[in-house]
């Protein structure tokens, strides 16, 4: 227990770390995705097309896979970087976004028919119906969904401690290593700040959830 | 439902969103093919590099990779499914010193990353990884399998319930023998979708030293030699991404197996259900 | 039809020569299998030890690295080769075992301690760094090889040749490693840390990391696949790593009779023999070898 206390230093940087992984990832992930499932259900068949295979290929490959690329694959392309929590980023959210889109597409699914036919009858335009009337009414039941996936989002960070980065996983296998006699302890620290996370932010989509529920 | 979203295009807007595809298609296609040239360029495409694929050993060993994440998906699969009903079953239960503790485990488990439950079993229990990787991949799974029957139970109609109580079966019976065969039967589609997300998990094992594709493939690239990490590389990535597409394919099917089902409105066996997932 | 054929051979050629020139290059010493040194006929050993129990079995668990260049690596029949699995394979003859009776398990650097303590596997050669905190949960016979950490560089690097040029800059180990924890802490580098040591080459190749650190000769199983691409910063190491043969904590017996053997090894020729037909490929200097701890 007293492993905790003692390195509680590394485990607020390791924390702080994931956080901001997590965070960067999160909001290029809610913009990309919100995009992909524009295109997706948009006028032009190219963009639909595209924003389909991106979804069904990335949902179906392993975030190590993900990683793999972004990491490894990438500089060889001459995109290199000297922070690796670059990679890190860039497949935490081209992972994550295809979920988002997912969900932001179940969410255009769920508003009536009306309300898209009623916003081009008096003359709006794709663009306007989608950014107007359609997302803001879907984003009330597509809340709960996306910030299950944030969750998710925050625990697949934790692979980038196998990828060149250093967070609160990292932080923990070499507090392991470290202290081999309370290795026990050391990891119970380690889910406890990723539970500091995932915990509020699971209770917070339960709340929206009931909320939403109710204004129906 | 999305042509709800705009009018049919006319002459002009057809005319530029054709446009715009080509531009799309060709923008896409042109940094594909730069990506290849340049890797390419480095030489990861010459054909001696590729040439170990003609090698009965090193399909020998992609093989026991993909067996060895095959096995561990699969086991866990079993596991983790008879045990998150057994959860569902005590997280809805009556009682409040079952039901609560086990909401605390059960918001416990899906708070905590997949690759810290291996490494904890792995560490603390000293396990070999393949256990630690099952371990991992059961406890996590049994939990999102339980909120999943939990919430197809939720969507019963409460008929189906009143109903189990009103001839006389005690609160357990209807659970068991009422709900929890259609919940399932209902949640098929996200149970199945699970199990891919199951399956891609497997490769964290790739970080916990177990000897899934990923990780087959590195340690042959290490012992080939560097030159040849590209190529074991992609070919793993692509059947990682095959027997993936593979499963949620399945999913799909039988998404649109059980809507037609329940369009036709005759209900088979409940357990036929159950058994396909385990599956 | 004919031209198909031929074009077929040529293939068929190339992919055998690509095979042939890595498994040379890199196999732990040209066999690719390994020696297979013979047993000892009924070794007599007294009633009641670990070596009498091995004996009458007449089979032994054996962890080690599978991912280790030149002391512990997994080959493409799925049987690990290198400088640890002779040892090994020699201490298993001694004991009656022959090499195709030994079940070899993987270990990793995290479940050492447990996977003895727990009785999986009845020895470990693992590039087991003999130290004291390791020493109050298993017992150390050996070392059998003294190695030391060292930085691997890209071959055009001028800039680092000692552990104090690192300070500030990014290198590559592995998560949770020992040698990870003394560039940090000692040597001021910020790490990037990495699944394996193998992953770190590609960071390095592409410049983004300044230096991969661990043991010697890790480095050097790396540095003789690639000599273009890298080298060792230096000859010189900065820190000692004796390598011990680890086994369950109490048995003092076994580890006197591991101590003997490995002094045997090096009188008999069979340990210059076991370097030489494998990490004696990379490292020209045969050791001696180190003065054993019996403590």
């Amino acid at each position: 227990m007293d492993v905790i206390i003692e390195s509680l230093p590394q485990y607020w940087d390791g924390f702080l770390r994931t956080l901001f992984l997590a965070a960067v990832s999160g909001i290029i992930a809610l913009v990309a995705g919100t995009l992909l499932a524009a295109a997706r259900v948009s006028p032009v068949a190219a963009l639909r097309g595209f924003s389909m295979a991106y979804v069904e290929v990335v949902r179906n490959t392993p975030l190590t896979i993900a990683f793999f690329f972004a990491a490894v694959v990438l500089p060889r392309l001459g995109v290199t970087f000297q922070q690796f929590e670059i990679a890190a980023i860039i497949a935490l959210s081209a992972y994550t976004s295809a979920f988002i889109a997912e969900a932001v597409r179940s969410g255009v699914n769920s508003v009536p028919v009306g309300q898209a036919e009623a916003a081009r009858s008096i003359g709006m335009k794709f663009g306007q119906v989608l950014s107007l009337i359609i997302l803001p009414q879907a984003l009330r039941t597509v809340i709960p969904p996306m910030i299950n996936i944030l969750i998710a989002l925050v625990k697949n960070s934790s692979v980038a401690g196998a990828f060149y980065v250093l967070e609160l996983f990292g932080y923990g296998k070499q507090l392991a290593n470290d202290h081999g006699d309370a290795v026990m302890w050391v990891l119970v620290g380690v889910a406890f700040f990723y539970l500091l996370i995932t915990v509020p932010l699971g209770y917070l989509a339960h709340q929206v959830e009931r909320k939403v529920a109710i204004a129906r | 439902m999305s042509s709800v979203l705009y009018d049919v295009p006319g002459p002009k807007a057809r005319r530029v969103s054709l446009i715009g595809s080509v531009i799309g298609v060709v923008l896409i296609a042109a940094l594909l093919a730069w990506a290849i040239m340049t890797l390419a360029q480095q030489g990861i495409f010459q054909a001696q590099r590729w040439a170990i694929f003609g090698q009965a050993d090193v399909w020998s060993l992609i093989a026991n990779g993909i067996g060895a994440t095959l096995a561990a998906a699969a086991i866990a699969a079993v596991i983790a499914f008879p045990l998150g009903l057994l959860l569902c079953l005590m997280r809805i239960s009556d009682v409040a010193w079952v039901r609560i503790p086990t909401r605390i485990v059960l918001e416990f488990l899906r708070g905590m990353p997949v690759v810290l439950m291996m490494l904890f079993v792995l560490l603390v229990f000293a396990t070999s990884s393949f256990i630690a990787v099952v371990a991992g991949l059961v406890l996590y799974n049994a939990a999102i399998f339980a909120e999943i029957i939990r919430a197809g139970i939720q969507s019963l109609p409460r008929g189906q319930r009143e109903a189990g109580l009103a001839i006389g079966l005690t609160s357990f019976q209807s659970r068991l023998t009422i709900e929890l065969p259609q919940a399932v039967r209902r949640m098929l589609p996200s149970l199945v979708a699970q199990l891919v997300v199951l399956l891609k998990d497997t490769s964290l094992g790739y970080i916990v030293a177990y000897g899934e594709l990923l990780r087959a493939v590195q340690v042959m690239a290490d012992f080939l030699g560097p030159q040849f990490l590209f190529p074991v590389f992609f070919v793993a990535a692509a059947i990682y991404i095959a027997i993936n597409l593979a499963v949620s394919r399945l999913a799909i099917w039988i998404e649109r197996r059980g809507s037609k089902k329940a369009a036709g409105g005759v209900a088979k066996a409940p357990t036929a259900g159950v058994s396909t997932v385990v599956k | 039809m004919k031209a198909f054929l031929t074009r077929r051979k040529s293939l068929l050629a190339a992919a055998s020569a690509a095979i042939a020139l890595t498994l040379s290059a890199c196999g732990g010493g040209g066999t690719g299998t390994g020696s297979n040194p013979t047993p000892v006929e009924k070794p007599s050993f007294a009633a009641g030890t670990t070596m009498e129990k091995i004996a009458s079995a007449g089979k032994v668990t054996i962890g080690t690295k599978f991912d280790q260049p030149l002391f512990g690596q997994k080959g493409l029949d799925g049987k690990p080769v290198g400088f640890d699995v002779e040892i090994g394979k020699l201490l298993a003859a001694k004991l009656g075992v022959p090499a195709d009776k030994i079940e070899w398990v993987e270990t990793v650097s995290a479940n050492r301690e447990q996977f003895i303590k727990q009785g999986k596997v009845d020895l470990i050669v693992a590039t087991y760094t003999i130290n004291d905190k390791r020493k109050t949960e298993v017992d150390f016979a050996g070392p059998y090889y003294e190695a030391g950490q060292a930085l691997m560089v890209n071959k055009d690097n001028t800039s680092i040749t000692k552990p104090e040029d690192v300070k500030g800059k990014n290198v590559c180990s592995v998560t949770g490693s020992t040698p990870a924890s003394t560039i940090v802490e000692k040597y001021g580098a910020v790490l990037v840390p990495a699944a394996t040591y193998s992953a770190c080459l590609e960071p390095l190749r592409n410049k983004q990391v300044e230096a991969v650190t661990t043991d010697n000769v890790i480095l050097a199983g790396f540095v003789n696949k690639e000599p273009d691409a890298f080298k060792l910063a230096s000859d010189e190491t900065f820190t000692k790593e004796p390598y011990g043969i680890g086994l369950k904590k109490g048995d003092t017996e076994f580890r006197n009779w591991i101590n003997d053997q490995l002094e045997s090894f090096s009188k008999d020729g069979s340990y210059k023999k076991a370097w030489e037909d494998t990490a004696g490929a990379v490292i020209k200097t045969a050791p001696e070898l180190p003065a054993i701890d019996r403590y």
